[in-house]
């Protein structure tokens, strides 16, 4: 059993594709793990036995998947962590989600989040928060929180999770896997419950790139059913690159030493000698205005998600309270009770930026900043192939920890954000351990590498080289080294 | 930053009732962020074009043609309170 937990997802992949690896084996050592969570990070588990299968796949021949609760799928409970949904069961099924059953991917489960992808930490969820397989008294990240750590405690093969301003590659960070977050278009965003939807993009969270790139293989393209999907042309291939030689990889000179953790600093810099090892180039590039990254995202952010979350008013689907008074008494009684602390802040943040007096000041400012970001990496491109930060500027940090200051909490996006807001491809990789600044046992620090737009083969390929390199392979107790 | 007052304009707005606590909280929640969002006002970005959208498209469109849609009882499957084929919501003025 642990030999076959132990395969990658390509491992398993090509192994099940040879016929050396029976995939009912396979899928039900998963599920047999999947059902030992004891992080809190399953929300739904399809426990039906093989002949009971909510969510039936003709032919497995893929490893079986964990699936962020955001991503509608038909007949199968979708909270996207909030109360305002529990008991919901979308009549339909997510493009992600049904590109993943075509694929011969069986579904292991729904995993915990952050309420409506709002959160950096797991906490926000309204059926409790997601336990650090590291160190249970530390967050795995959010808002693909539930997504991470079923990776990293061996719960899952690989899973899917949702990036809007970081919330795949800060839990991969803070969990020790890979986190990629796509060019926006690549993978379809039907029937993934809105947060910003000019940011919002699905993406893989695995053990290895190999596996990242087999899953963004499946996921990428262009669907008619959302106009803003474009995918990848020519596919995604496994990347195979052993050196960096020829490429240049760019460090902000913007990055103040003040804003991350000393440990943090300490596997940056070994991180990049590594790549210097390797052949590649390490240069300062500029990105001026990333420092007003923050500022932008949680106008804009908030703000779209104000407009989105106005769907929530207990008449078509989810929950209804108060509903013996008149119209409006029912709406704010149930929007009341069935939001979350994080997201009524959200809502109100973002309203109140797109009301009369104020939009021009935030909301449209907000906006001309978003375009001197897209700028300032376009510009880097120019000079460099990659732009290369640390994920967080801190490793996981204590439940509890952020819990009563919001913009705390919000700051800890500072280099993921830029990211986001340039709709470019990034990916984090575990880079090394370092201990928490207050001590205590070490914990994983992830690289964030970002490319141009639609440069993912190559952002793969290079994150591959450096990733045999550094060789990560640590584990979390008791899952074995 | 932001007055008690514009708390509860905006939360009418929003469609949310907040208790007495939730007001106090966000009252200073939200003047602490904003005062950090702030920042951004003061940048002179005169002539800058407003990025709405990252991806440069432009009319996507598609044949115009029926298909097929969800049928009138899955649609109404998941409502709190569906009645004669219809979303039943309580009347907009009280009796």
């Amino acid at each position: 059993m642990t030999d076959l937990l132990a395969l990658t997802a390509l491992e398993a992949h090509e192994a099940m594709v040879a016929g050396d690896l029976g995939a009912a084996e396979y899928t039900a050592a998963w599920r047999e793990a999947a059902a030992g969570d004891e992080l809190n990070a399953y929300l739904w588990l399809d426990e039906g036995g093989e002949e009971g299968r909510a969510i039936a796949v003709e032919r497995d021949c893929v490893a079986p998947i964990a699936v962020k609760d955001i991503f509608c799928t038909e007949g199968v409970p979708t909270t996207a962590g909030s109360k305002i949904l529990e008991g919901y069961r979308p009549p339909y099924t997510s493009t992600a989600v049904r590109k993943l059953i075509e694929a011969g991917a069986p579904v292991l489960g729904k995993t915990n989040m952050d309420e409506f992808a709002m959160g950096s930490s797991n906490e926000n969820s309204a059926y409790g928060p997601v336990l650090n397989p590291w160190d249970r008294g530390r967050v795995p990240g959010g808002s693909s929180g539930g997504s991470a750590a079923v990776v990293a405690g061996g719960l899952a093969p690989w899973a899917i999770g949702t990036d809007t301003g970081g919330s795949i590659r800060q839990p991969a960070a803070f969990c020790g896997i890979v986190g990629l977050k796509p060019t926006y278009g690549a993978i379809s965003r039907y029937g993934m419950i809105a947060f910003a939807s000019s940011l919002d993009q699905c993406g893989p969270l695995t053990r290895t790139v190999s596996d990242a790139a087999l899953l963004l293989g499946i996921l990428q393209g262009r669907d008619p059913c959302d106009s803003t999907s474009v995918g990848l042309e020519g596919g995604v291939s496994l990347p195979d690159r052993e050196d960096l030689s020829g490429l240049r990889f760019g460090v902000p000179v913007e990055l103040g030493r003040d804003e991350y953790d000393s440990g943090v600093r300490a596997v940056f810099e070994q991180t990049l000698k590594k790549i210097e090892d390797l052949g590649g180039e390490i240069a300062e590039v500029s990105l001026p205005s990333s420092e007003h990254g923050i500022s932008a995202y949680y106008v804009i952010a908030p703000a779209e998600a104000s407009s989105n979350l106005a769907r929530y008013d207990g008449v078509r689907y989810g929950m209804r309270a108060g509903g013996d008074g008149d119209l409006i008494e029912m709406y704010e009684t149930t929007r009341s009770e069935g939001f979350g602390a994080e997201v009524k802040r959200r809502i109100m943040l973002g309203t109140y930026a797109l009301s009369s007096g104020y939009y021009e000041a935030y909301y449209g400012q907000a906006q001309k900043v978003r375009t001197r970001i897209a700028e300032d990496f376009k510009g880097a491109f120019d000079q460099v192939d990659f732009v290369v930060t640390p994920t967080a500027p801190s490793v996981a940090f204590e439940l509890g920890e952020k819990t009563d200051d919001p913009l705390a909490m919000y700051l800890n996006d500072f280099f993921t954000v830029p990211m986001s807001l340039a709709g470019i491809p990034a990916i984090s990789i575990p880079a090394g351990l370092a201990a928490p600044e207050g001590g205590g046992p070490e914990l994983p620090v992830g690289f964030q590498i970002a490319a141009p737009a639609f440069a993912e083969q190559p952002l793969l390929d290079a994150a591959y080289a450096l990733e045999q390199r550094i060789g990560f392979d640590a584990r979390p107790e008791g899952l074995g080294g | 930053m932001i007055e008690r007052e514009q708390v509860l304009h905006v939360a009418r707005l929003a469609r949310l009732r907040l208790s007495e606590d939730e007001v106090e909280t966000m009252v200073g929640e939200l003047s602490g962020i904003l005062e950090h969002v702030d920042r951004i006002g003061n940048l002179d970005l005169e002539g800058v074009e407003p990025t709405s959208h990252v991806v440069a498209l432009e009319n996507v469109l598609r044949a115009d043609e029926p298909r097929p849609s969800l049928p009138r009882d899955v649609a109404l499957g998941q409502a709190p309170e569906p009645e004669d084929g219809a979303f039943r919501a309580p009347s907009p003025q009280a009796e």
